[in-house]
């Protein structure tokens, strides 16, 4: 039982970090129905940003973090202007195959200009840790999930309660419409790339401190999981987002803790097949009729 | 139909010049052994990248799980291979690696391809990995580490028989009935449906054809570089398959051979800065999605560029 609780926390707060990559790919997607691989790599650049940030500007913590989020949604916007503007009316194909062309692309100009050696990230956060009976939750992990969940509040209250946010919402249904209702559709999904880089930038930095190690090629399994943690939660819909990318990351820390941990990745896409096979549209997603 | 047409001819005459000019090349000694390399590249490249033309070219199913069907040829030839030390166990495990990767691409096939457009490129994405897992942790492929001291078997007569036949047999699938039936779901899946096609049967037909020769390439590959290890098999060598494929032209086998060749060239020059060569890879992915969609050849094969007395019967008809 109290391995049990233990993998639980560990599998929270690395769910925690998928849920807010996860966001991205379920916000760009959402509006305009792509699977962003560049993605991944936007949070393996956040990654770094924060480790330039805290080892040679000698930042503390949540500087770092701003300035990661800040330099990724700059990015993030530069990524779909210069990229996948240029392709909004071509086929889906063909914009997923930029989109993976753009991941290779940001990844071996990092590999070219900081080196493929793995780095590790300074100090920052205290590693203290609290006893709970036999369960110990460390510092970074509350840090993790207090910031993940407080990013998630300010997404749904940017998204319900603000007019780009209505915005957002109006171009994911229909863009056409939306453009005819006088709403500036290129801005509007600038902004969601914006934000969801953000995001992953922040987890990034995250990662970074908890695992203590970064390297340019980190981006490729997690950005792979958070997406199967979108699919999951539904594709498109913001709290399938969270709730997918914590059972991702629950599944995945009871795996290697009672399995073998060489198949932990191999079951999350065995998970995912059977997502897709079983319930396609998520546990949160609408199920959308195709027309002729 | 007559099987020995001026089209036919010619196109026998030209497998033959080829396989002349390089095997004379070889013999002379301009192709040393270092070239030699990259023939066997282009060759195998070329099988992978004609194959899974077929599944996202003419099918339009797109594959992100190629190596991963390379990669059971591979281990299933390897392995024959290395308890059968003779050319027949080499033919034998060819075959069998084939088999049981087009066995593979059937099993998964037909439930994963009921998904559409990103959401099959995710799942083929998966079932890659998971063949990769599984190899990494059994017993008899020898986890990370790999299989080592396969015995060589694969030369350059071997290479081109299975490259000539690949680009033949798939070429005549095309241009048959399956063939047009795998196109019209490209065009329209709905409309291919309503017109009474069996869309389900022709995508796992075509994956599963896919599988077989991707099968081929991969007990090629494991024969001739003596040695196989997962990670050759993983994200990456999918995503240069598919840059072959794009590059050029989805729906063109002669753009695929084309651009296998140029490929494999400017990876040989490219040879020492690896970094470079992925960033080269990955920018011409990007420019030519965004300047030249369609690829190198577009649909267009070589065969449209001469006119046989066949052809113009048919226009007037028309």
């Amino acid at each position: 039982m109290d391995q049990f609780l233990q993998q639980m926390v560990n599998g929270i707060s690395l769910g925690s970090i998928y849920a807010l990559i996860a966001l991205g790919y379920t916000m760009v997607y959402g509006i305009i129905k792509l699977i962003n691989f560049a993605h991944c790599d936007v949070y393996m650049i956040g990654a770094y940003i924060g480790f330039a940030a805290t080892t040679y500007a000698n930042l503390g913590f949540f500087p770092a973090l701003i300035i990661s989020m800040a330099s990724c949604a700059v990015l993030g916007i530069v990524i779909e202007k210069v990229a996948y503007k240029p392709l909004r009316n071509s086929s889906r194909i063909a914009v997923l195959i930029t989109a993976i062309g753009v991941s290779l692309l940001l990844e071996y100009v990092m590999m070219f200009f900081v080196g493929a050696e793995v780095r590790s990230y300074p100090k920052v956060l205290s590693d203290a840790a609290f006893n709970f009976g036999s369960v110990r939750i460390n510092m970074q992990q509350i840090y993790i999930v207090a910031i993940a969940i407080a990013l998630m509040i300010l997404l749904q209250f940017i998204v319900h309660k603000t007019k780009t946010g209505k915005a957002m919402r109006a171009v994911s249904i229909d863009q056409d419409a939306a453009q005819l209702m006088g709403i500036k559709v290129d801005k509007t999904i600038s902004f969601t790339f914006a934000i969801g880089s953000a995001f992953a930038g922040a987890a990034g930095v995250l990662v970074g401190i908890y695992y203590n190690s970064i390297d340019p090629l980190m981006g490729f399994m997690p950005g792979l999981k958070a997406f199967v943690a979108a699919v999951f939660g539904g594709i498109g819909s913001i709290p399938g987002a969270m709730i997918g990318g914590l059972t991702i990351g629950v599944m995945e820390t009871m795996v290697s803790g009672y399995g073998n941990s060489m198949y932990r990745d191999a079951a999350v896409f065995a998970f995912l097949i059977i997502i897709l096979i079983v319930k396609p549209a998520g546990l949160l997603g609408k199920n959308t009729r195709e027309k002729v | 139909m007559r099987a020995l047409t001026k089209k036919n001819l010619l196109i026998l005459l030209s497998i033959l010049l080829t396989f002349g000019v390089v095997e004379a090349l070889i013999t002379v000694g301009i192709i040393n052994s270092f070239y030699e390399i990259t023939i066997a590249t282009i060759c195998i490249n070329i099988i992978l990248a004609v194959s899974l033309n077929l599944v996202t070219g003419f099918t339009g199913q797109f594959s992100l799980g190629h190596a991963g069907f390379m990669s059971i040829g591979a281990y299933v030839c390897a392995i024959i291979n290395m308890h059968m030390n003779s050319t027949v166990g080499f033919l034998v495990g060819t075959l069998a690696g084939a088999f049981m990767a087009m066995m593979v691409g059937i099993l998964v096939g037909i439930p994963t391809l009921r998904l559409r457009g990103d959401y099959l490129a995710i799942a083929t994405l998966g079932m890659a990995e998971i063949i990769r897992v599984l190899f990494l942790n059994m017993e008899i492929t020898n986890g990370a580490a790999g299989l080592n001291g396969i015995p060589r078997y694969t030369n350059w007569i071997w290479l081109f028989t299975f490259t000539a036949g690949t680009i033949i047999l798939i070429n005549n699938f095309i241009k048959s009935s399956h063939g047009r039936a795998c196109i019209s779901i490209r065009e329209d899946e709905i409309a291919a449906e309503s017109m009474g096609i069996n869309t389900t049967k022709y995508k796992v037909m075509a994956f599963a054809i896919g599988g077989f020769f991707a099968g081929i390439a991969g007990a090629l590959y494991s024969s001739y570089f003596y040695f196989v290890k997962p990670d050759l098999f993983g994200f990456l060598k999918s995503i240069d398959i598919l840059v072959i494929v794009v590059l050029g032209g989805m729906g063109s086998i002669t753009g695929s051979v084309i651009a296998a060749v140029a490929l494999a060239l400017i990876s040989t020059f490219l040879q020492s800065f690896t970094a470079v060569r992925m960033i080269v890879y990955a920018a011409l992915l990007v420019v030519i999605m965004i300047f030249r969609p369609q690829g190198l050849m577009g649909t267009k094969e070589i065969t449209d560029l001469f006119k046989f007395k066949s052809g113009k019967k048919e226009e007037k008809i028309q």
